[in-house]
């Protein structure tokens, strides 16, 4: 794993470079059109690029959860997902034990947060939470602590942050553009006779503007995807069992709810795009993941094993020989058996069914919304809300009266 | 003096090299043993749930008291066999993992004992823990591959048989019975 996190390393630097080129360029024909000077725009653009990294190596997982509306939840408020999560984090060899949040929405979606993976969290929605049996479930949580485990939230967070510097900047010199040009007109117009070459300096400036942000987002999606094959076929390591991650992934596919708290910045670190549009063609180069279908296509295929080295068979198989998707270095670290499915009526396994599942996501919900719950001797669970004025309260059902 | 600087170079560099590769070693290992502690935490923490959820199948299925025995006995056999060589930790553990999954599916027959909340609760704490125990199984044969890579690789594999860093061993379960999948037979 070490060898292939660092070699992946590498080349994800190359691209985060890239990015901090395209950062720098802008800065600099910035300045060069506005103050007359390139050097003015570059220490702009850096001061602005480090004051937001910092911001988000320190404060990025509160951000990102506090943007998303989640909430920490305990052992006791949802016991299965919380040993799930260990499950995985022992299969992974992660040190700590992640914070686990519950987003209260009906789409289908998961993310992991924390800048290193002492601190780190993972957030689900609760529309998941409802869908999964647990070998899905075991699938995405998985995926979410490989992206702990590859460090791919803080370069996620890296990337993000450079790509908000960039659509920051040209956002704020398109328009001091457009007010110079409205109230700006006489004073340069009074210097007169610029020449040709302020204009050419203008017009890349100009086109600088347009590109620089639409490029930044190319290459941050080009890093991002990479991200999402290998932190599924890591996943199908540590559960040696890529088809609970396969059928989850076919299960949020499924699913059309979007989710309200994302956007754009923030939609890499989900495990699917949260805004994906049906019918798109494959391997578009404007997505943050790979096509889900695809995804699910290479994990089936899975056929001999769950490690890296069987993924990218897979890969290669899905692509028509289309070559590696992993770093070589990884690949030599041995076979890893298939483990079979957990069996339907296996004894050892307390599976909810569907109803069950949702009854139990729905009470957390109220629960985590301070709504008390009554038990009633007829079988109903009253909600009492957290304003609720009166001293008891009546059973609808057999019109008991319960003290509140 | 341009070879003195030569030879000196290079020892700076072939010492850096076996530092480093010696202190992956040290860090590899150490991981190891790491990963083998987790698997008897898990274990332990099996054997901390048994008299819990005996107890509360106890009231329930007053008629199944050898099943219920059973794994009491096994429980207390796998319990004393801690430290007497991973054998026989092994074998005792797996008849406790069979004592277990016995009364869990003898349990399918009292609906009152399924329907209890504590019963279901210790039985998710249960199935999980079994999962803990393949999972740190899973992670502490990982990390020994990785290890004995290390060993057996050059340029480490030098340093290792200097400082006399020895392979370790697999966990291996009993092939046959562990390994295969269960059988459902309609007879």
């Amino acid at each position: 794993m070490w060898e292939q996190i660092r070699s992946n390393q590498i080349r994800s630097m190359v691209l985060v470079v890239g990015m901090a080129a395209v950062l720098l360029v802008l800065g600099y024909f910035l300045g060069l059109v506005f103050f007359g000077s390139g050097t003015g725009g570059l220490i702009i653009a850096l001061v602005l690029w480090l004051v937001m990294n910092l911001v988000a190596y320190f404060q990025g997982d509160s951000i990102l959860l506090g943007i998303s509306k989640a909430r920490k939840i305990t052992r006791d408020d949802h016991p299965r997902l919380f040993n799930v999560v260990e499950e995985m984090k022992i299969a992974s060899g992660l040190e700590k034990m992640p914070d686990i949040y519950i987003i209260d929405d009906p789409a289908l979606n998961a993310f992991a947060a924390g800048r290193d993976p002492s601190r780190a969290s993972i957030a689900i929605t609760s529309g998941l939470l409802q869908k999964l049996n647990r070998d899905e479930l075991q699938g995405v949580i998985a995926h979410e602590i490989s992206h702990i485990k590859n460090r791919d939230v803080l370069l996620m967070s890296f990337c993000s942050v450079l790509l908000g510097s960039i659509v920051i900047l040209a956002w704020y010199a398109t328009h001091m553009l457009f007010f110079s040009a409205m109230y700006g007109g006489r004073r340069s117009s009074g210097r007169g006779g610029g020449g040709g070459g302020e204009a050419i300096v203008l017009l890349i400036g100009i086109l600088l503007m347009i590109l620089a942000p639409i490029i930044a987002q190319l290459i941050y999606f080009a890093i991002s995807r990479r991200r999402e094959y290998l932190a599924d076929a890591s996943g199908a390591l540590y559960t040696r069992y890529p088809e609970g991650l396969a059928s989850a992934l076919e299960k949020i596919a499924a699913s059309t709810t979007e989710l309200k708290t994302a956007n754009q910045a923030t939609a890499p670190m989900y495990i699917i795009n949260p805004f994906r549009q049906k019918g798109r063609p494959a391997a578009d180069l404007t997505s943050t993941h790979p096509p889900i279908s695809e995804r699910i296509r290479i994990l089936r295929s899975m056929a001999g094993g769950a490690s890296l080295a069987d993924y990218n068979a897979a890969y290669a198989r899905v692509h028509q020989g289309g070559g590696a998707i992993l770093p070589s270095p990884a690949l030599a670290a041995g076979a890893a058996p298939l483990r079979a499915p957990t069996p339907e009526s296996a004894p050892l396994e307390p599976e909810p069914g569907k109803v069950e599942r949702t009854r139990e996501v729905s009470d957390l919900m109220w629960r985590m919304n301070n709504y008390r719950t009554v038990n009633c001797a007829c079988g109903t669970k009253l909600k009492v809300p957290p304003n609720f004025k009166k001293s008891e309260v009546r059973c609808p059902h057999c019109g008991r009266i319960h003290p509140v | 003096m341009i070879a003195l600087y030569v030879v000196i170079g290079v020892l700076v560099v072939l010492l850096i090299l076996v530092v480093l590769n010696f202190n992956s070693l040290v860090r590899l290992r150490n991981q190891t043993q790491n990963a083998w502690s987790q698997i008897d935490v898990q274990l332990k923490r099996r054997h901390d749930l048994i008299p819990n959820l005996v107890e509360t199948a106890k009231g329930y299925m007053a008629h199944e008291r050898e099943t219920l025995e059973a794994v009491t006995n096994a429980r207390n056999l796998a319990q004393g066999a801690i430290g007497k060589g991973i054998d026989a930790q092994a074998k005792a553990e797996g008849e406790l993992g069979g004592a277990l999954s016995r009364l869990l599916a003898v349990a399918e027959n009292y609906p009152d004992l399924k329907a209890n909340q504590n019963f279901l609760a210790l039985q998710e704490e249960l199935t999980s823990t079994e999962n803990k125990i393949a999972f740190s199984r899973q992670f502490y044969n990982d990390s020994i591959l990785r290890y004995n890579n290390k060993i057996q690789m050059f340029p480490s594999s030098v340093i290792a048989a200097m400082t006399g860093f020895k392979a370790g061993e697999f966990f291996e379960i009993e092939v046959g019975t562990e390994r295969e999948a269960p059988k459902v037979s309609f007879a």
